[in-house]
């Protein structure tokens, strides 16, 4: 698999320092995401992974580091001006706007993509109008892509667990990202619903979006992930193929203690 | 329920139609049935729908809780009244800026909006980062701050008048017909409070379609988002400052429009109009019509402005005919029934009087959740 990626930077950060008073939440983390790849990143509880993952969507800002998308430097940047880059995540604990529709919600990741202000939105001149037009139709399609296409019309809040999943997926689709960072999104699933989320990541990357994935389910990301990185009280223990991750000692250590000789 | 609009189509336009109808001649019912005093007060309801529209943007939509509202309405009406009554002539006479004054109604009122909408944005940049109690506290201060600063700028240059407010404010002009005279066309009379009430039907319209318009579109969309989480709207790359301001501005333009037509129909504004009291009864019409709806918006309004205008038309006659003195003093009565209503909207229907689909379903988030689990468990069962 991993040779789906043809080796081209997207992503890097190195260096990367955020602490929160007392706590070195991450401590000089590098890694690099190549264009076309699912990246995995795993650790015990605590790590830092939702930490980094907040780093590069720029919802927190990193205290010191280097930060560069597609050569662009993201260093502490705005959330809007890194997802205008082209980097979309979902959350862990979901977060979608529960009392809009499913479309609804699609519809308002195409803001980024999309220009009327409020004067277009007033006259609703033919430009505005059609760009609306293109907005709904682009989020009925996101909605089909993900599967949840019957679901359109409800209240996000009142779709099952795995169709909320989905609805996030499809919603951080709509800002058109070259990356897409997805924040354990097979916990709470069963094994058929994780199938299908498996599924339904493959398709993301065979069209030529690259992901970035947190997840616990270590036999789906060793099935899935062409790299993956290991972290460990905020600080980068290995990285590399699923195969030399697994057999890696300090990895070992991290998650079953060190052992006794 | 648009589907539902578009089956019945002659039906909708028929109704639609028919309001029309009821809306032109309402003025001339109430007057020929209650009095002229009714159509005045018609004329400041439609004021109070303006106003409970602005602030439905920042509230209803954007899920900002402000309480210093009024503040907007104050700086609609100064900017109307300063520019349109003899206060400021001293002070202009001989500055080259004499045509600031009297400036045509088409001029003035965008200007007022424009003011106060800047107004809005220069409140609300300081409470971008606060959200619920905190903003509420803050706005609260504003709304204040605005209004002492009405009260006391008559030192050391004289520009507002201070505590006096501003006499002799020109009524509105429109087409070389000023609104204070009667005309009559068709061979019906139209009087000043007549025309001043077509006149706030034609602003109260446009801000309605306003609010539609923007309800429907890229940037509504973008202010709910904030309102249903912050987070993830920045996460959807929603620039939350500038779209937080922009509900600002625009709440804040409306009351501004809202603000410079009070002032041209009472002729008189003093900082006693804006006091935070204001600013609570018009959350109340928003809150008590149902947040971010606008049929319900405006019912909020329509009943909290006159609730207390029937009262005082009822209780004192009531009570001198039934006990022969007058005990109660409606305006007290009007705080008490108000506390009642507010209290029995927030117990039994917190979502407020007429809603919309999406507010309901916010306010029984539980009997939701009970409605899956009971279907669960007959899944189950």
């Amino acid at each position: 698999m991993a040779n789906q990626a043809n080796g081209e930077v997207l992503l890097e950060i190195s260096g990367i320092h955020k602490r929160f008073g007392g706590l070195h939440a991450l401590s000089d983390v590098a890694l690099s995401i190549n264009k076309g790849e699912i990246y995995g990143l795993i650790g015990p509880n605590g790590a830092g992974k939702t930490t980094l993952f907040n780093v590069l969507t720029g919802l927190y800002q990193p205290d010191e580091g280097k930060f560069t998308f597609k050569g662009i430097d993201l260093f502490r940047k705005k959330p809007n001006v890194v997802v205008e880059s082209g980097i979309a995540r979902t959350f862990q604990n979901i977060r979608l706007f529960h009392n809009m529709t499913a479309l609804e919600n699609v519809m308002v990741g195409r803001h980024v993509r999309t220009r009327a202000n409020v004067l277009g939105a007033v006259f609703r001149d033919p430009k505005t109008r059609a760009e609306e037009a293109g907005i709904h139709e682009r989020a009925q399609s996101l909605l089909d892509y993900v599967g949840i296409r019957k679901h359109g019309g409800e209240f996000a809040k009142n779709l099952s667990y795995g169709d909320q999943r989905r609805l996030e997926i499809a919603r951080a689709l709509a800002t058109d990202p070259q990356l897409l960072a997805l924040d354990e999104p097979a916990a709470g699933m069963n094994p058929k619903e994780t199938d299908d989320l498996k599924k339904l990541m493959e398709k993301i990357r065979n069209d030529g979006v690259t992901i970035l994935l947190i997840e616990h389910d270590v036999k789906l990301m060793m099935g899935l992930c062409d790299r993956i990185a290991v972290l460990d009280y905020g600080k980068k223990i290995a990285e590399g193929v699923p195969e030399e991750v697994k057999n890696n000692p300090r990895v070992i250590e991290a998650y079953l203690g060190a052992s006794p000789d | 329920m648009l589907a539902n609009i578009k089956q019945s189509k002659p039906a909708a336009y028929a109704g639609m139609a028919i309001f029309a109808v009821v809306l032109a001649v309402l003025p001339f019912v109430m007057g020929a049935t209650l009095g002229n005093t009714w159509v005045r007060n018609l004329d400041l309801a439609m004021l109070y729908i303006m106003l409970a529209l602005g602030l439905n943007i920042v509230v209803g939509y954007a899920g900002l809780l402000d309480l210093g509202y009024i503040a907007f309405y104050a700086v609609g009406a100064y900017v109307y009244a300063l520019l349109n009554s003899p206060h400021l002539v001293p002070m202009l006479s001989g500055t080259g800026f004499e045509w600031l004054l009297h400036m045509p109604l088409l001029v003035v009122l965008p200007l007022a909006a424009l003011l106060a909408g800047i107004f809005g944005v220069l409140l609300g940049s300081p409470t971008l980062k606060l959200r619920g109690d905190y903003l509420a506290i803050v706005t609260l201060g504003f709304g204040e701050i605005v209004r002492l600063f009405m009260n006391n700028l008559d030192r050391p240059i004289n520009i507002t008048n201070g505590p006096q407010g501003v006499n002799l404010i020109e009524p509105v002009s429109l087409f070389g017909h000023k609104f204070s005279q009667a005309i009559t066309v068709f061979g019906i009379e139209f009087r000043s409070v007549h025309l001043y009430y077509y006149l706030f039907l034609a602003l109260a319209l446009l801000i309605i379609v306003v609010s539609i318009r923007l309800q429907s579109s890229r940037i509504g969309r973008a202010w709910v988002a904030i309102r249903e989480d912050e987070i993830a709207a920045q996460a959807m790359g929603i620039n939350t400052r500038n779209v937080k301001l922009l509900a600002f501005a625009m709440g804040a333009s409306f009351g501004g429009v809202s603000g410079a037509m009070f002032a041209s129909f009472q002729g008189f504004v003093s900082p006693e109009s804006f006091i935070l009291m204001e600013s609570i009864v018009v959350l109340a019409m928003v809150v008590l019509g149902g947040m971010g709806h606008i049929p319900g918006v405006i019912l909020g309004a329509v009943l909290l402005f006159l609730t207390p205008e029937v009262l005082r038309d009822v209780v004192n006659p009531l009570q001198d005919k039934l006990i022969g003195e007058r005990l109660v003093n409606p305006e007290n009565l009007r705080m008490l029934l108000f506390g009642i209503a507010l209290i029995f909207v927030m117990l039994v229907r917190p979502e407020g009087l007429w809603p919309s689909k999406q507010r309901k379903a916010e306010f029984h988030e539980d009997d939701d959740l009970k409605a899956k689990d009971a279907e669960k468990e007959a899944a189950h069962g």
